[in-house]
């Protein structure tokens, strides 16, 4: 069905948009990066976890990054997804998280992008201090531009961006998942629902005379 | 009269049910109501359905996002307890399209779309089996789908007729609760008794679709879902389906009462607290419970059918799984509704002298002609619904509120399409509640975006995009069925199935012809299709299993040296024995298997009735 398959949609295959691809932020990449496959672990939730509980990141297994890796992943997060007139920037609404959530999980396709995540984090530093002998967090906006530009659409890097293009591909799923799951993304994105109603509201004349149904 | 533990349960039962989904719980609340006693074992564990769901609940309270793992293959909120394509201590056994031909390999995989398993067999371990993650989807079967043979020569036919049958989706809508309306389409048959409730408004981007899909002479109509649009009025219909019996007219108003109408939004998968969508254990549990005529017992794993020397069945063991003790119960009559192959792998273990292939298997054909139900999807994205105001267009269930129902009919008749028997289309849209990477789109739409410009696309491209998934029918044929395997059992003891599975090339095509509709589809509503349509089917086509509507295993027929049930889906071997899952089904049309489940589980149990009084059995 879907380009990125889930489990969830291979069953209802109810909306890619809604609920594509968990698996996918696994798919997209190959295994480039080789280092730090470190196992995770801890033990998985089961196949009967409480489901009406508010989970915090670190509740369920250990959480990985260093202070120093959280500050590079805060600062990229926060360049996918700053904030602006309608709402804050990643970081604000505890995407960092759940990243590092993601990455501490005992489950393949979050160990496979633990790999991706700590090694690109390592790639990120070298190439920033390289660059400006600064490590990414402390660099300007511009600086920081520069380089993301050099990795953020895969199909057109340089080959010597390739594994960093794919790092990246792979961090913006993962910010991205993070943002707008949160009530200040949903709110963003124009989600309306969740809500208990008596009657299932009429379509608005505005959208359905822009669509030509009226 | 309650949930009970096997140590309390009666000596004698009237009747033994063995699980407890929409055949078990269709079949127990039919006879409990009529006043027999009544077993009904469980292999999973107890659930309460108005509790235990996290209805509200946002993917970021979830772990991961509610992302699905290998614990919950449909994310964390699905309702399923202890099941998926894969069981703890529950292993099976399938071949593999990438291993030799006639080997066999332990199931493994825990997404269905790209296994190289022939077949994905999914299993719930909870009370209520799979009517509590089931897409509500209540379509009837119509005439052409009871004697697909005589029309185009391929499969079997049925042993009884829709008029047959028709009665009994008359009351199983009016009980359970399905929104719809009559079109008078060929093969799609009105509800003509007034069973069914109103249908909602479409979603937005199914009118956009229906206005699109006219141009190709594709008709969009309302969905027919097990969901109330409107709160049911218990009397009236207790009237209707008990017309002789105030008791029974009393429990179920009461528990008919009990529910809610839907209140537009939430997950029908996650569990309905509310009890708007039907599941077993809202629906059909609590008056047979009040009745005071039905014990359940939960985490009972049967393995074995029982029977006398006359060989006529005794009871069932069961493994209870709390004490891992064996335990038999009596029962004058035992029926089998633990899904298509569960129930077939519990006649093919009970194994005896007198039956030495296994219960009720004189015709050699339990297990044989398995068949799921053949899907493909494409995903469009469309321009005209980019950058659309918010409002509230979430709906009932996440469910659709409109499908298309097969339409080729004619060209079909007329040879022009290369392949027999049809599909269904089920749309998927737009402005629902994200979940973990249902983003993921705009690397790829965006080429690449961040920051500011990443924001701005997401708001433009969200509620862009439809899915369009064909559910389609599948002839039974030799190349597809389960057996025992010889070797491997499960963490009980019991001997495990293995499966074989192929679709024919009518399948294929037909997945073919499903990716080339929703090409034409989306790109006549001015959209791109993201992903490959593919022209070969074989690419297309979801594996066996993979849409979970395992049914034929244990086929009805009128000749009994062919068939394993008669047309009351009673054993042709064993009279006091009745399968009322989807094992009897002889093919299996487009239209979702839950609702037919239910009006011949209905059927089979006014039957089942009758003898009993007459005494035959």
């Amino acid at each position: 069905m879907n380009a990125p398959e889930s489990p969830r949609l291979s069953r209802r295959e109810a909306i890619q948009w809604v609920f594509a691809a968990s698996a996918s932020v696994a798919l997209m990449h190959q295994q480039t990066f080789a280092e730090d496959a470190v196992v995770v672990t801890a033990k998985p939730y089961g196949t009967d976890p409480l489901l009406n509980h508010d989970y915090k990141p670190g509740e369920l297994w250990p959480l990985t990054l260093s202070a120093e890796q959280r500050r590079t992943v805060t600062a990229l997060c926060d360049l996918i997804i700053p904030a602006d007139d309608r709402s804050p920037a990643a970081s604000a609404v505890g995407v960092p998280d759940f990243i590092d959530e993601w990455i501490s999980a005992p489950y393949p396709i979050q160990q496979t992008d633990r790999v991706v995540v700590l090694d690109g984090l390592k790639w990120l530093e070298a190439e920033c201090q390289k660059r400006f002998s600064k490590g990414f967090a402390d660099l300007s906006l511009e600086q920081q531009t520069q380089v993301a530009d050099d990795i953020a659409w895969l199909p057109k890097v340089k080959p010597e961006h390739k594994a960093g293009a794919q790092f990246f591909s792979v961090f913006r799923n993962l910010t991205s998942s993070g943002f707008y799951t949160t009530p200040a993304g949903l709110k963003d994105i124009g989600f309306v629902g969740n809500v208990a109603l008596t009657k299932f509201p009429d379509a608005p004349k505005e959208v359905l005379e822009k669509l030509g149904l009226v | 009269m309650p949930f009970v533990t096997s140590s309390k349960t009666k000596p004698q039962y009237d009747v033994i049910i063995v699980g407890s989904g929409a055949g078990g719980g269709m079949s127990a609340y039919v006879l409990a109501l009529s006043g027999v006693k009544v077993l009904m074992l469980e292999a999973g564990r107890n659930y309460d359905p108005v509790k235990e769901p996290a209805m509200f609940q946002t993917p970021a309270q979830a772990p991961l996002r509610a992302a699905a793992t290998p614990d919950k293959h449909f994310g964390f909120h699905d309702a399923t307890v202890d099941g998926g394509w894969t069981n703890p201590g529950e292993p099976y056994m399938t071949r593999r399209s990438d291993k030799p031909a006639d080997t066999y390999h332990e199931a493994k995989d825990w997404v269905a779309f790209g296994s190289k398993q022939e077949w994905i067999w999914w299993r719930p371990r909870m009370l209520g089996g799979r009517t509590n993650h089931w897409g509500r989807i209540a379509l009837r079967m119509g005439p052409y789908d009871f004697k697909p043979k005589s029309r185009d020569g391929l499969g079997l036919d049925w042993p009884l007729n829709y008029e047959d049958l028709a009665p009994y989706y008359d009351k199983v809508e009016s009980l359970i609760g399905v929104w719809g309306t009559n079109e008078g389409l060929e093969n799609t048959p009105d509800s003509p008794n007034n069973s069914l409730l109103p249908a909602p408004r479409p979603r937005v981007p199914e009118m956009l679709i229906k206005k699109q899909a006219a141009k190709l002479g594709i008709p969009v109509i309302p969905s027919h879902m097990a969901i109330t649009s409107r709160k049911i009025n218990g009397q009236r219909v207790a009237k209707l389906l008990h017309p002789d019996d105030p008791a029974a007219q009393k429990l179920s108003a009461d528990a008919t009462n009990a529910r809610q109408a839907c209140f537009w939004a939430t997950p029908c998968g996650r569990g309905c607290s509310i009890k708007a969508n039907y599941q077993s254990t809202t629906v059909h549990l609590p008056p047979a419970l009040a009745s005071g005529n039905l014990d359940i017992v939960t985490d009972a794993m049967v393995r074995e059918v029982s029977v006398d020397e006359n060989g006529k069945a005794t009871g069932v063991y069961y493994v209870d799984k709390t004490t891992k003790q064996d335990v038999h119960v009596q029962g004058r009559i035992v029926i089998l509704a633990a899904s298509g192959c569960e129930s077939a792998r519990i006649l093919l273990n009970s194994k005896s002298a007198r039956f030495p292939y296994g219960l009720a298997n004189s015709s050699g054909n339990v297990g044989r002609y398995l068949m799921d139900t053949v899907g493909a999807g494409l995903t469009g994205q469309i321009p005209a619904l980019e950058n659309l105001p918010a409002f509230n267009d979430e709906g009932a269930g996440g469910s659709m509120h409109s499908y298309v129902p097969w339409w080729l009919y004619k060209d079909q008749l007329a040879g022009k399409l290369g392949f027999a028997r049809g599909y269904h289309i089920e749309i998927g849209t737009g402005r629902q509640m994200p979940g973990a990477a249902s983003m993921s789109l705009i690397d790829d739409l965006s080429q690449g975006a961040y920051g500011k410009r990443y924001k701005e696309e997401a708001r433009r491209y969200y509620g862009s995009t439809i899915h369009l998934a064909g559910r389609g029918e599948m002839i039974p044929n030799d190349n597809s069925y389960c057996e025992v395997d010889p070797d491997k059992k499960d963490a009980w003891g019991i001997p495990v199935l293995r499966f074989k599975f192929k679709w024919s090339e009518h399948e294929i095509k037909q997945a073919a012809h499903m990716h080339a509709t929703f090409k034409e589809l989306i790109e006549t509503m001015g959209g791109k299709v993201l992903g490959t349509p593919q022209s070969n089917g074989n690419k297309a086509i979801y594996p066996g299993g993979g849409i979970i509507h395992e049914v034929g295993t244990t086929c009805m027929g009128a000749d009994p040296k062919a068939t394993v049930l008669n047309s009351h889906c009673q054993a042709w071997d064993v009279k006091n024995l009745f399968v009322t899952d989807g094992g009897p089904f002889v093919s299996n049309a487009d239209k979702n298997p839950t609702l037919s489940i239910m009006a011949l589980a209905w059927r089979t149990c006014d039957y089942v009735m009758a003898e009993m009084k007459k005494g035959n059995i």
